[in-house]
């Protein structure tokens, strides 16, 4: 009997085991299919011509497969993207983890949470018809949807990964290291941007990362917003067409397993390495850095 | 005698002397650490009210997107909008084949990645040690948490529409918002173990039930509630996402409404996208959009605000 209930109890933990690989299996299976499908591109154009050529005609007639304008898009956007989140995310991490009183803890955490659940496609509306034509109206430029607007849009999806992350760093930071530097005199302020933020880096770095890594990989808002020129470009207010956006703009169009098919595979495995060496970079700096007390200092 | 008084005098003076300068000094001291203080308070008030209003900023962006979806469509809303099919080329008409093929896809994605999200989170709280393993697992999760969505699209259809010949379908579909959204609800599913005490478990234990037994009649009952919060979450990820059902399920237009889980179908985010960038008459059909938009936020925002306001609930209880 005994024997009995410990080999059933042993079945279903490696039960659980192997669903517990699901996870790994499908992000394998993810990688496995984008390859299947997009690496006959490279009987079409060298792996060089098609990261760095500059010209992306897929329709046109010998077609032009150069992502080099769409990447640059993507890392312009992430990169305007992160110079509004990351300041507003960690403020607002901090004044959650620190300054916020119990009771507007309560409502401004949830105002965070329900900010990363607007669905993408809703905020990439309302840059279109909302934010698109107040910037046509006021900077005078030739059309509102652009960087500039895409970037902005992307900030605030981002915001609530960065803050919600950097709270949780911030928060463990252990409670005798304010006490002690509280206890030498030392601010409020100063225990925060002396004590608390330097211990609490690691986390806020990896909340960062995150941040950026949900900024390139969010399709809706930049098919929508980014104004959809395959251009580098030159202003911030230039139209720019971001990796996801060309994936999902031209999908509908291409020939099934045709040239423009493996390319725009191709192109989702760029995006796809890009995503996953920001997570695999987040992940090693959690661990390597892990906050472990009074040592980090 | 004379000698020694006159050494004490001295010896006054002196303290004196010294008591005098140290008072002074520590006047100037005061003085100095005064204006230190005042200044460095009102620095520190400054940039609090930085952070707060950093912190405000967000609360500001959430009202505007709210406030101009619904003082723009509320209008748009009638019965008819929301139990009738799109007629006239989608410029009239209502939305009730987007609505279906939301709810159809998200509960689809739920069910098929509730029990395996559980799963996995139960391995990885209850059975796994620490280990390489477990490191493997955990990264695998918090990368498949960071695929992108369109990446997640392009797998559904290489994978299951194309390779396991589903077609654009429902199911097509559902499987890939499941593999999307399988992060979120491990993520959640953990917390809600994470908070049940050990207390519980050692009980049980010392009881003579296997492990086994224990989780699955002591431990589950007791995070369940945080578990189900986990699946409300996850259903409104899947009923807000565009991307992953762009090529795997949904269509422009059908006026049908789905009878298999082999069928094409609408959905609202794709509806929205559709309106506004390919419709037939993109400014006409203006405040379509902004009605299909408040359905939308009204379906994800309200599930989410139930799940948050049932968690804070929750955590008063176990506090």
């Amino acid at each position: 009997m005994k024997t009995n209930s410990r080999s059933t109890d042993r079945a279903i933990q490696s039960v659980f085991f192997m669903i517990a690989l699901a996870s790994i299996m499908i992000l394998f299976m993810i990688s496995v299919f984008l390859f299947m499908e997009g690496i006959s591109i490279l009987n079409h154009v060298s792996l060089w011509d098609f990261i760095f050529g500059e010209y992306w005609y897929p329709t046109s007639d010998p077609p032009d497969f150069g992502i080099y304008p769409l990447i640059i898009g993507s890392i312009a956007t992430t990169i305007v993207s992160a110079v509004i989140s990351i300041p507003l995310g960690v403020m607002t991490a901090v004044y959650l983890a620190e300054i916020a009183t119990a009771r507007f803890r309560e409502i401004v955490k949830p105002i965070v949470e329900l900010l990363a659940a607007l669905p993408s496609v809703v905020i990439g509306f309302f840059g279109m018809v909302v934010i698109a034509p107040f910037l046509q109206d006021h900077f005078d430029i030739a059309t509102g949807l652009n960087l500039f607007n895409a970037s902005l849009m992307l900030g605030f999806m981002s915001i609530p990964t960065i803050c919600s992350i950097s709270e949780d760093a911030i928060y463990s930071v252990p409670n005798n290291l304010k006490e002690a530097s509280l206890a030498l005199g030392a601010t409020h302020l100063e225990t925060i941007t002396r004590v608390i933020l330097p211990a609490s880096i690691s986390g806020i770095s990896t909340a960062v990362i995150l941040g950026m890594s949900r900024a390139i990989g969010e399709t809706m808002v930049v098919l929508m917003v980014a104004g959809g020129a395959a251009m580098v470009p030159e202003s911030i207010f230039d139209p720019v067409r971001p990796l996801p956006a060309s994936i999902a703009a031209e999908m509908a169009e291409a020939p099934f397993r045709g040239e423009h098919y493996a390319a725009l595979f191709a192109t989702g495995i760029v995006l796809f390495v890009f995503t996953f060496s920001f997570n695999i970079v987040a992940d090693y700096i959690s661990n390597k850095y892990r906050q472990v007390g009074d040592s980090t200092l | 005698m004379n000698n020694s008084s006159d050494v004490n005098d001295a010896n006054q003076k002196a303290t004196q002397e010294i008591n005098n300068a140290e008072n002074s000094n520590l006047q100037h001291v005061d003085k100095l650490e005064f204006s230190n203080n005042t200044f460095k308070k009102m620095l520190q008030s400054i940039i609090f009210t930085i952070f707060r209003c950093s912190a405000a900023v967000n609360g500001f962006a959430l009202l505007i997107v709210v406030y101009f979806m619904t003082s723009n469509g509320l209008k748009a809303i009638t019965w008819t909008f929301l139990t009738q099919p799109p007629t006239d080329s989608m410029t009239k008409g209502g939305i009730l084949p987007c609505i279906v093929g939301t709810v159809c896809l998200s509960l689809g994605a739920i069910l098929i990645a509730f029990p395996i999200g559980v799963a996995s989170a139960i391995y990885l709280n209850e059975y796994a040690t620490p280990g390489k393993m477990l490191r493997i697992i955990r990264l695998g999760i918090n990368n498949l948490a960071g695929v992108p969505s369109v990446v997640f699209g392009l797998f559904g259809l290489a994978f299951f529409v194309v390779w396991m010949d589903m077609g654009v379908s429902i199911l097509a579909g559902a499987l890939t918002l499941a593999a999307m959204s399988l992060p979120v609800i491990i993520g959640s599913t953990e917390e809600a173990l994470r908070a049940v005490p050990d207390t519980y478990r050692e009980a049980s234990l010392g009881l003579g039930a296997t492990k086994w037994q224990t989780i699955f009649r002591v431990v589950l009952p007791a995070a369940m509630p945080g578990i189900l919060t986990g699946g409300i979450l996850g259903i409104s990820r899947a009923a807000g996402e565009t991307a992953p059902i762009m090529f795997t399920a949904a269509v422009f237009y059908t006026p049908y409404l789905p009878s298999s889980p082999f069928d094409e179908i609408m959905a609202l985010p794709y509806h929205i996208y559709v309106l506004a960038t390919a419709g037939t008459e993109i400014e006409a059909t203006r405040h379509l959009q902004y009605g299909t938009a408040i359905v939308l936020i009204a379906l994800v925002l309200g599930m989410n605000l139930a799940a948050i306001i049932y968690r804070a609930k929750l955590r008063r209880k176990m506090s």
